[in-house]
C-alpha cells in the first residue's frame, strides 16, 4: 500500500470514491486526484505529447507538466486537468488521454522508435512532395497524433461570473511570506486581499516537517488564517491563482469556486474571474523546484524530490516504497530525512556535487543509505514506471540500484512570473543558480522564495521588510511585527542541469531533449527565442515552468555563452491557463451583448411581430396575418397599405441628440456639410454629414425647435458614433462656443405615421391644427394627443408619403400606441416592420445602411447639391481631393430586372452586358434591393461608373456566389413620385 | 543542404550530427548594394525575391533582434485573398498563389495549410456585404463561395447557429484560405535568402539613416554604419520610428493587438472561422492549439502587452460562436505592435529620399501579405518603380483621396 | 490602464476611447488641401511620452489630453481637452 499509515493532513473520516481509466478507486478528503493515485498505487497517469511515452507524476502543484488527464465527462469534460491541483470529491472521473487503445498499451509509443528521425523540426525538412500530399495526407496525420486531451462538444451547463475587487494590498501566495505580509497589512489596518492558489493557505507550510512557535507548519498556518479570518478588513481567496498583471496595478485572477465538488450548487458559479485593482502588491509566490535533464529522467516515478515530501508529509501517500534522492542542492537532503522518516526505504542519495557540508550529511543517520558524492544518475529503468536507476560515482564507477522512486532536486528557479508581465527582464543571481527579480513593475513588492529567500527564517525576514516597505507607500503604520521563532534550513544550491545522453528530457509535455537543443544549436537557431520555437520547448500548458531553466542551461553549454547572456524567453500571461468561459463570465449565450429593446418592443410582440437584431436593438420586422404563407407576404402587404392608405413604423431606434445652446447652429454648422443656421424654429431638413476625410458620415434630419434648441436624429448604427463626434468638434475643435449635447434616444418612443390618410387619421387623436398650412411638409410642433399627452410631431417622409413622426414621452409609447391603433381601425391603420421601412425607402430612392457605407462621398450619392458652398465644416476640405471628384466614380441609380422572375440582390456587381465580368469591367454593384409590390418587380439602389448618365442601359447584376445574373435596365433611384408631390401634400 | 525524406533518414543514421546552420552569421561589410531593415517576414521575404527575381544579391538584411522576432513570429498564422477592393484584391492573391508555391520554391515545409476562411454573417445587411466581396472576389478570379446556414452546419459542427445573441445567417468561404507556420516562413525565407547569398545579421539594430543631398548612403547601426546604395524599410510597427531617422511622417499609429492559444486539444476545428458582429478569429493548429484573436487593444503603443478588456471579449466572442469551448483553457497571450495605417492598406513605395523605400502601414493583416509584399518590395527596390500589383499602395494615396479603405472606416488609425 | 479622469477620477481604460496623438490644431478653412492631407493623416507616432486624446464615453464624455508614454503606458497627467492649448 502506499498511503502511509499515519500523518497528513488528509481526514481518513472522510473516504471518497473516485474513477480512473474506468477503475474505481477510493481516496480522503485533503487529497488531490493526484495523491490519491497515488496512494492507490497508480503510477502511470499519461502518455506524452510526441513520443507517447509512458509518464506518471512530476510535482505537487501547478507547474504539473506530466499528470494531465481527461477530468469528468460529456458536457462538463475538460482535457488537460493537472492531477496535482485537482481536489478528490466523491465520484470523481478521469480518464488518460493521448493514447489508443489504452494507457498501458499505446500503440502510438512506436513513435519513439522513429525519434531520430522525427527529431526537433523534422517536419519543416520533409512532407513536401508531392505538393498536394501536405493537405491530403502528412498533415491529417500529423493533427490526429497531436494534441493531447479532447473538448467537450456541447455548451457547458456550468455558469461562470466576473468579480471586481479593490483592495490597498494585494498578497499573492498565501505562504508563510504571504500569510505573514498579510497578518502585518491587515492588523495594521489596510484593506488586503490575500490569495492563493490552493485550497489550503500555508504553501510549503503544509509541505514540510516544520516547527514555527512550537506549532507544526500547518498549525501554524491555520492560526495565522484563522487571525486574518477575523480581521474586516481581510478578504481571504483560497483556491485563487492571480494570472496576470495589467498595467497600473490591474490583475486576473481565476477562483475556482465549485471545482472541488461534482457539480456547482444551484446558482453557484464554477469558475469566477476576479479583476482587481491594488494600489500596493506583495508577491510571495514562492518558487518551483526544476529538474535535471539525464537519460530517461521521464519515467513514472522520478519526481521533484520536494514533491515527493509534500505527498509524504501533507498527503500521507507516496508513489513507491524505496527511493533514491538525486540532488544538486541541500533541499534534497531534506527529502531524504522526510523519506526516512516516513519509514520508506531510502535506498541511496546522488548527490551532484564535490563536497557536501557535514551538517547536512549529518541529518540521515550514518547507516541508514548509501551517499555518492559528486554522482550522477546515468539510465532509468522499468517501462510503466521506474524499477531502477543507474548511478556513476565520482570515480568513474557505475553501479545500479534497484528504486522505484527518483526524487531530484536540481535547484529551485522563483515564481517570479507576475514581476515580468509589463516586460521587465529578471537577473541571474550566481549564488541561487537562478533568474531573480530584477527592477520591479510599479507598486509590486516581492518576499519570500520568489525573492531567492528559500530558507524559513529568509523568507519570513524578507515578508517583514517587503510589507513594511509596502505599507509605507499606503501610509499605514506597520504594528506587531514580530516574527515567529524557526530554526533556519541549509539552501545551498550548485549550477548543475544535464547529464549528457540519449533521451534526457528538457520538457516533458513536449517531449524535447537536450539533444533536441543541441541540433538546433547546430542548425542555427542559437537565440534563446529561436531554441524555443524551433524545438516547442518552453511551449507546452506548463509553459516551461520546470523546463526552461534547465533548457536555457543546455542551450548556454551548447552555445558556449552564459546562462544571463543567453537571456528568458519572455514571460506572458496567463501564470497558468485561464478558463475561457470564466473570462467570459456571465457574457455568454443571449447575454453575449446586452438587448436594447423599444419603449414599443411589447406592443409590437402583441401585434404579432417578428424582431431582428438590428446592432444592440431588437427591431420588427414584419407583422404576419394569419394566412400569410411567408415573410413576402407580410411585407408586401405592410407596404401597400401605407402607399394606399396609412401605416404606422417603430422608429424609436434611431439616434435622436437635443442640442442647446447660444452657439448650437454656429457648432452644427460647423458639423453638418449642409447649411443649419438659414433653418428656422419650426422647420426641419435633412441634414448631411460628412468626416473630416470628405466621406459621408452619416444623414439624417435637424429640426429647430426654437432658436438656441436643435433636435437632431441620426441612423441606428451611427448614433453613438454621431454624439462622440458632436463632442469632439465641441470640445476639442470649438471649445469656446457655448452648446451642450443630450442623448435623448431613450427618452422618446418615436413613430412614423405615414400614407395618404395619416393626417386625416392625425386629425382624429389630436385637437391641435394638424393642416397642411399649420404643419407643411418638413416642419414641426408640439402637439397634445388624446387631448392630455403632449408629443412633438414632425412632418418628414421616409416614404415619400405623406407622413409625419410622432414623438411620444417613452413611458407612454405603449399606451399611445394602443389608443392609436383603435382610433386608426377605421383607416386601415397597418403597423408595418423595417422590411416595408426598407421597400418604401427604396422605392423612393432614400439612401440608407447599403449606401452609407463609409466609402461613399455626397456626389455618389445624389447629395452634392445640398452641400454648402461658403462655410467651413468638417469634410470640406478633403471632400475635394481628386479621386474623391472623378467623373467615373459609381454613383446612385436605380435597377429593375427585364424579367420581373429573375433575382437581383443587394452586393451583386454590375458588368456591360457584352463585357467579361473582370476587376477592370466591374461598373459597380447593388447596394440595396427589394421586391416592390408597388412596381410589381424586384428593385434595386445601385452605385454604378457612370451614374445617371447610364438610365436607360442594360446592365448585367451579375451574382455569381449566388448563382444568378440577371439583365437589368438602369433607372431613375425614384421609382415612386418622383416629383415629391404626395410628401408635400 | 536540401532538405528531403532522403536527408532526414541519412542524417537520422548518422545520429543528426551532420546538420550544417540554416544560415551563415556574418559580420556585416562596409558597404551593400541594399540593406533592408528588418529581418522579419517581410524583410526577408524581399531579400530572397530580390536575390532570385532580379539577381540583386549584395543584401544585407539588419535586424534588432533575431530573425522572425516580429510580427511573422506573433500572429494568428491566417493567409486568405477575401479582399473587395480591386488594389487588395489583385495583391493578396498574388500572395496566396506564392504562398501556394513557396514550400518547393524555398525548399522548407512552412506547413501551407488551405483549411479554408469562413467570414460569419450574423444580418442581412452583413450577408449582402459579404456577398459584395465575394462577387468582387469571383470577378477577379479568387475563389468565394456564399454558404447558408445547412452549409456552415455541416462544415463547422460546433458552431452555434441558432440560440447565439446574434444568429448566424450566412458565411463567406474562402477554401484556399488557410494557415501557415508562422515562424516556418521567417525561417524558410532567412534560408533560402543566405543560400542565395544575403547577409543575415542579427541583433544589430538601426539607429540613424544617413541621408546626404537627398540621397540614402547607408545605415547607421549598433554594430557600426554599413553603407548602402539603397535602403529599404521594413519594420513594420516600428516603421514610424525608424522613418523618422531620416525626417519622414508616415500615416501610422503604432497599435497593440493580442493574440492567444489554448491548451492542446484533439481536432475539433478545421478552418479558420471569423466572428461577424465582433472581432474574433480561430482556427487550429496542427499542434492542437487553438489559435485566437480579436481587435486590436485601440490605444497607440510600443508595448508587446495588451489589457484585460480586450482578453474579455475575445473570450465572449469565442464562445458566442463555440459555446464547446467554454472549458478549454488558454496558456498564453501576447501583443505584437501593428503599423495601422489610415486607411487599413499598406504602403509599399518609394520615398522623397532618393534610395529609401518604404514597406509599412500593414496594420494587423501583413502575415498574409508576407510574400507578395516581399515580392513587390523586391520590384520596387530593383525597378525603382512600383509593381501594378503595388501602384495603389502608395504614400501619396491620402493626397489624391485614392485610399484603400476596405472597411470604409476613415481616417482613424485604430478603426481599421 | 487606470486613467486619471480629472472629473470622475482613476477609471479603468475599458470606458475610454482613444483616438490617437493630439497633432496641432485642424487647420483653418483657408489653409491648403495638403494641410489638411497632413492634418489628417500623418503622425509623429513616438515611442515616448504623447499627448493623447481620450473621450469617456462611458463616464462623464469629456475629451481629454492624456500624457502617457507608448511604452511603458505611463501616465503623467489627463486634462479636459477643452482648456488644453492644441
Amino acid at each position: 500500500m502506499t498511503r502511509l499509515a499515519t500523518g497528513g493532513l488528509i481526514d481518513r473520516e472522510r473516504p471518497l470514491s473516485f474513477r480512473f481509466d474506468g477503475r474505481s478507486y477510493e481516496g480522503y478528503e485533503g487529497d488531490t486526484l493526484a495523491s490519491a493515485l497515488l496512494a492507490n498505487g497508480v503510477r502511470l497517469v499519461g502518455r506524452s505529447f510526441k513520443y507517447h511515452r509512458p509518464r506518471g507524476i512530476w510535482g505537487a502543484g501547478s507547474e504539473e507538466p506530466n499528470a494531465l488527464v481527461e477530468l469528468r465527462t460529456g458536457a462538463r469534460r475538460e482535457p488537460n486537468t493537472r492531477a496535482t491541483v485537482i481536489e478528490l470529491y466523491d465520484g470523481l472521473e478521469a480518464t488518460s488521454q493521448n493514447r489508443w487503445p489504452s494507457l498501458t498499451f499505446d500503440l502510438m509509443a512506436v513513435t519513439s522508435l522513429a525519434a531520430p528521425l522525427i527529431g526537433a523540426g523534422f517536419y519543416y525538412k520533409t512532407f513536401m512532395w508531392p505538393a498536394s500530399f501536405w493537405e491530403k495526407v502528412y498533415e491529417p496525420m500529423i493533427r490526429r497524433a497531436a494534441g493531447l486531451g479532447r473538448s467537450a462538444r456541447e455548451t457547458d451547463p456550468d455558469t461562470y461570473a466576473r468579480r471586481h475587487l479593490f483592495c490597498d494590498l494585494l498578497v499573492i501566495g498565501g505562504g508563510i511570506a504571504g500569510l505573514t505580509a498579510a497578518l502585518a497589512a491587515g492588523r495594521a489596518g489596510a484593506r488586503v486581499i490575500l490569495a492563493d492558489e490552493d485550497q489550503r493557505f500555508g504553501g510549503r507550510l503544509n509541505a514540510e516537517r516544520i516547527t514555527l512557535d512550537g506549532l507544526s507548519g500547518s498549525d501554524w498556518a491555520a492560526r495565522a488564517v484563522a487571525e486574518l479570518e477575523a480581521l474586516p478588513n481581510v478578504s481571504l481567496y483560497p483556491r485563487t491563482t492571480v494570472t496576470g498583471l495589467f498595467d497600473h496595478g490591474v490583475f486576473g485572477a481565476l477562483e475556482r469556486v465549485a471545482d472541488h465538488k461534482p457539480a456547482p450548487a444551484a446558482y453557484e458559479p464554477r469558475l469566477r474571474y476576479l479583476k482587481i485593482r491594488a494600489k500596493r502588491t506583495l508577491l510571495a509566490s514562492g518558487a518551483i523546484e526544476r529538474p535535471i535533464a539525464f537519460p530517461g529522467n521521464d519515467r513514472p516515478g522520478v519526481m521533484s524530490a520536494s514533491a515527493l515530501r509534500a505527498y509524504l508529509n501533507r498527503f500521507a501517500a507516496t508513489p513507491g516504497g524505496r527511493v533514491v534522492v538525486f540532488t544538486a542542492s541541500d533541499d534534497g537532503w531534506r527529502t531524504a530525512y522526510d523519506v526516512l522518516a516516513a519509514g520508506l526505504s531510502l535506498e541511496a542519495v546522488v548527490d551532484t556535487r564535490a563536497e557536501v557540508a557535514p551538517a547536512l550529511l549529518a541529518t540521515i543517520p550514518p547507516d541508514a543509505t548509501r551517499v555518492v558524492i559528486g554522482g550522477r544518475i546515468t539510465a532509468t529503468a522499468g517501462y510503466l514506471g521506474l524499477q531502477a536507476v543507474t548511478v556513476a560515482g565520482a570515480q568513474g564507477e557505475v553501479f545500479e540500484i534497484g528504486a522505484d522512486v527518483l526524487a531530484v532536486s536540481g535547484g529551485y528557479n522563483p515564481t517570479l512570473h507576475l514581476t515580468a508581465h509589463l516586460g521587465h527582464k529578471p537577473r541571474w543571481d550566481e549564488t541561487l543558480c537562478a533568474f531573480i527579480p530584477d527592477q520591479l513593475p510599479p507598486g509590486l513588492h516581492i518576499a519570500g522564495a520568489v525573492n531567492g529567500s528559500y530558507s524559513t527564517r529568509a523568507a519570513l525576514l524578507s515578508a517583514g521588510e517587503a510589507v513594511t516597505a509596502a505599507l509605507g507607500h499606503l501610509g499605514f503604520s506597520p504594528r506587531n511585527m514580530a516574527l515567529p521563532d524557526v530554526a533556519d534550513e541549509a539552501a545551498g544550491v550548485s549550477a548543475f542541469y544535464a547529464v549528457p545522453g540519449k533521451k534526457a528530457f528538457v520538457d516533458l509535455q513536449n517531449d524535447v531533449t537536450a539533444d533536441d537543443v543541441a541540433l538546433a544549436v547546430r542548425e542555427g537557431f542559437r537565440s534563446v527565442e529561436h531554441a524555443k520555437r524551433y524545438t516547442t520547448m518552453g511551449m507546452a500548458t506548463d509553459q516551461g515552468k520546470t523546463s526552461n531553466i534547465t533548457g536555457l542551461a543546455v542551450l548556454a553549454d551548447a552555445t558556449g555563452r552564459t546562462i544571463p547572456g543567453t537571456g528568458t524567453t519572455v514571460f506572458r500571461p496567463p501564470f497558468t491557463p485561464m478558463t475561457i468561459g470564466a473570462v467570459a463570465g456571465e457574457h455568454v449565450g443571449k447575454h453575449f451583448r446586452p438587448t436594447r429593446t423599444t419603449p414599443l418592443h411589447a406592443w409590437a410582440a402583441s401585434k404579432g411581430a417578428s424582431f431582428v437584431e438590428v446592432g444592440p436593438w431588437l427591431r420588427a420586422e414584419w407583422y404576419r396575418k394569419p394566412g400569410e404563407q411567408g415573410w413576402r407576404d407580410s411585407v408586401d402587404r405592410e407596404a401597400l397599405a401605407v402607399r394606399a392608405g396609412v401605416g404606422v413604423c417603430d422608429v424609436s431606434t434611431l439616434g435622436k441628440i437635443e442640442v442647446v445652446g447660444r452657439d448650437a447652429a454656429k457648432l452644427l454648422d460647423f458639423v453638418y456639410a449642409n447649411r443649419v443656421a438659414s433653418l428656422k424654429p419650426g422647420r426641419l431638413r435633412y441634414g448631411l454629414m460628412l468626416r473630416e476625410d470628405g466621406f459621408v458620415m452619416d444623414d439624417g434630419v435637424i429640426a429647430r425647435i426654437a432658436e438656441q434648441r436643435f433636435f437632431l436624429t441620426t441612423t441606428t448604427a451611427n448614433a453613438a458614433k454621431v454624439m462622440q463626434h458632436l463632442e469632439f468638434c465641441h470640445q476639442v475643435h470649438n471649445p469656446e462656443l457655448e452648446v451642450a449635447f443630450h442623448s435623448v434616444t431613450d427618452r422618446w418612443a418615436q413613430v412614423s405615421l405615414a400614407g395618404p390618410a395619416s393626417r386625416t387619421l392625425l386629425a382624429t387623436i389630436t385637437d391641435t391644427d394638424v393642416s397642411d398650412a399649420a404643419l407643411p411638409h418638413m416642419s414641426m410642433m408640439e402637439a397634445t394627443f388624446f387631448g392630455t399627452l403632449p408629443c412633438r410631431l414632425y412632418r418628414m417622409s421616409f416614404s415619400g408619403e405623406r407622413a409625419y413622426e410622432i414623438g411620444v414621452p417613452a413611458d407612454f409609447g405603449h399606451a399611445f400606441m394602443e389608443r392609436l391603433m383603435a382610433a386608426g381601425a377605421a383607416y386601415g391603420l397597418t403597423p408595418y416592420g423595417t422590411e416595408a421601412l426598407g421597400v418604401l425607402r427604396i422605392e423612393k430612392g432614400h439612401v440608407a445602411g447599403g449606401e452609407l457605407n463609409g466609402q461613399t462621398t455626397a456626389g455618389d450619392l445624389g447629395l452634392g447639391s445640398l452641400i454648402a458652398q461658403d462655410k467651413d465644416f468638417i469634410g470640406r476640405t478633403l471632400s475635394q481631393r481628386p479621386a474623391l471628384i472623378a467623373a467615373d466614380r459609381p454613383a446612385l441609380v436605380g435597377l429593375k430586372p427585364r424579367s420581373v422572375g429573375d433575382p437581383l440582390r443587394a452586393g451583386a456587381h454590375l458588368v456591360d452586358v457584352k463585357a467579361t465580368p473582370s476587376i477592370e469591367t466591374d461598373l459597380g454593384y447593388v447596394t440595396s434591393a427589394c421586391y416592390s409590390p408597388t412596381m410589381e418587380s424586384p428593385i434595386a439602389l445601385a452605385l454604378i461608373k457612370g451614374g445617371k448618365r447610364r438610365i436607360g442601359e442594360p446592365v448585367r447584376a451579375y451574382d455569381p456566389v449566388r448563382d444568378a445574373d440577371t439583365l437589368c435596365d438602369v433607372v431613375d433611384p425614384v421609382f415612386v413620385d418622383p416629383t415629391g408631390g404626395r410628401a408635400r401634400g | 543542404m536540401t532538405y528531403s525524406a532522403l536527408a532526414l533518414l541519412k542524417n537520422a543514421l548518422t545520429g543528426n550530427r551532420n546538420w550544417k546552420p540554416m544560415w551563415r552569421e556574418p559580420e556585416p561589410r562596409a558597404f551593400y548594394d541594399t540593406v533592408v531593415v528588418g529581418g522579419g517576414g517581410h524583410g526577408l521575404a524581399t531579400a530572397y525575391y530580390l536575390a532570385k527575381e532580379h539577381g540583386v544579391t549584395d543584401v544585407a538584411v539588419v535586424e534588432k533582434g533575431y530573425l522572425g522576432s516580429g510580427n511573422v513570429g506573433r500572429n494568428t498564422t491566417i493567409i486568405r485573398s477575401n479582399y473587395m477592393m480591386p488594389d487588395n484584391t489583385r495583391f493578396y492573391e498574388w500572395s496566396l498563389k506564392l504562398w501556394e508555391g513557396l514550400e518547393q520554391d524555398i525548399n522548407y515545409n512552412a506547413m501551407v495549410s488551405q483549411r479554408g476562411v469562413l467570414n460569419l454573417a450574423h444580418s442581412d445587411a452583413q450577408r449582402d456585404a459579404y456577398a459584395r466581396r465575394g462577387n468582387a472576389m469571383r470577378i477577379a478570379g479568387v475563389d468565394a463561395e456564399l454558404l447558408d446556414r445547412s452549409a456552415i452546419r455541416e462544415l463547422v459542427p460546433l458552431l452555434d447557429l441558432d440560440t447565439a445573441r446574434f444568429p448566424v445567417k450566412a458565411g463567406l468561404l474562402q477554401r484556399r484560405g488557410g494557415t501557415v507556420r508562422h515562424d516556418a516562413v521567417a525561417w524558410g525565407y532567412a534560408r533560402a535568402a543566405d543560400k542565395r547569398g544575403v547577409d543575415l545579421i542579427q541583433n544589430c539594430e538601426v539607429v540613424g539613416i544617413r541621408v546626404d543631398n537627398g540621397r540614402v548612403t547607408g545605415v547607421e547601426t549598433t554594430r557600426g554604419f554599413i553603407g548602402a546604395r539603397r535602403v529599404a524599410l521594413a519594420a513594420a510597427g516600428n516603421s514610424s520610428r525608424v522613418a523618422a531617422m531620416a525626417g519622414l511622417r508616415l500615416p501610422l499609429e503604432s497599435h497593440v493587438l493580442q493574440a492567444f492559444v489554448s491548451e492542446g486539444i484533439k481536432p475539433v476545428l478545421d478552418q479558420v472561422v471569423t466572428f461577424g458582429a465582433g472581432h474574433f478569429y480561430v482556427s487550429q493548429s496542427d499542434k492542437g492549439g487553438l489559435v485566437f484573436g480579436g481587435d486590436i487593444d485601440g490605444y497607440a503603443s510600443y508595448a508587446q502587452r495588451g489589457s484585460l478588456g480586450v482578453v474579455e471579449h475575445v473570450m465572449e466572442e469565442g464562445l458566442a460562436l463555440f459555446p464547446a469551448f467554454s472549458r478549454l483553457r488558454f496558456l498564453r497571450q501576447w501583443g505584437g505592435v501593428m503599423d495601422m495605417s489610415m486607411d487599413g492598406s499598406p504602403i509599399i513605395d518609394l520615398t522623397p529620399i532618393s534610395g529609401l523605400f518604404l514597406n509599412c502601414g500593414w496594420c494587423y493583416g501583413g502575415f498574409k501579405a508576407t510574400p507578395a509584399s516581399g515580392w513587390c518590395f523586391a520590384w520596387t527596390i530593383a525597378k525603382g518603380e512600383p509593381h501594378a500589383l503595388n501602384s495603389g499602395f502608395r504614400l501619396d494615396r491620402f493626397t489624391s483621396g485614392g485610399v484603400i479603405d476596405e472597411k470604409g472606416a476613415g481616417a482613424q488609425a485604430n478603426l481599421h | 490602464m487606470r486613467i486619471p479622469c480629472p472629473f470622475c477620477g482613476e477609471r479603468d481604460s475599458d470606458e475610454f476611447l482613444s483616438i490617437g496623438t493630439v497633432g496641432p490644431a485642424r487647420p483653418d478653412e483657408k489653409a491648403s488641401l495638403d494641410a489638411f492631407v497632413d492634418y489628417l493623416h500623418f503622425r509623429d507616432n513616438p515611442a515616448a511620452e504623447t499627448r493623447e486624446h481620450w473621450h469617456h464615453v462611458h463616464g462623464c464624455r469629456q475629451w481629454l489630453v492624456v500624457s502617457r508614454d507608448t511604452r511603458s503606458h505611463t501616465i503623467s497627467a489627463a486634462e479636459p481637452a477643452r482648456r488644453s492649448a492644441p
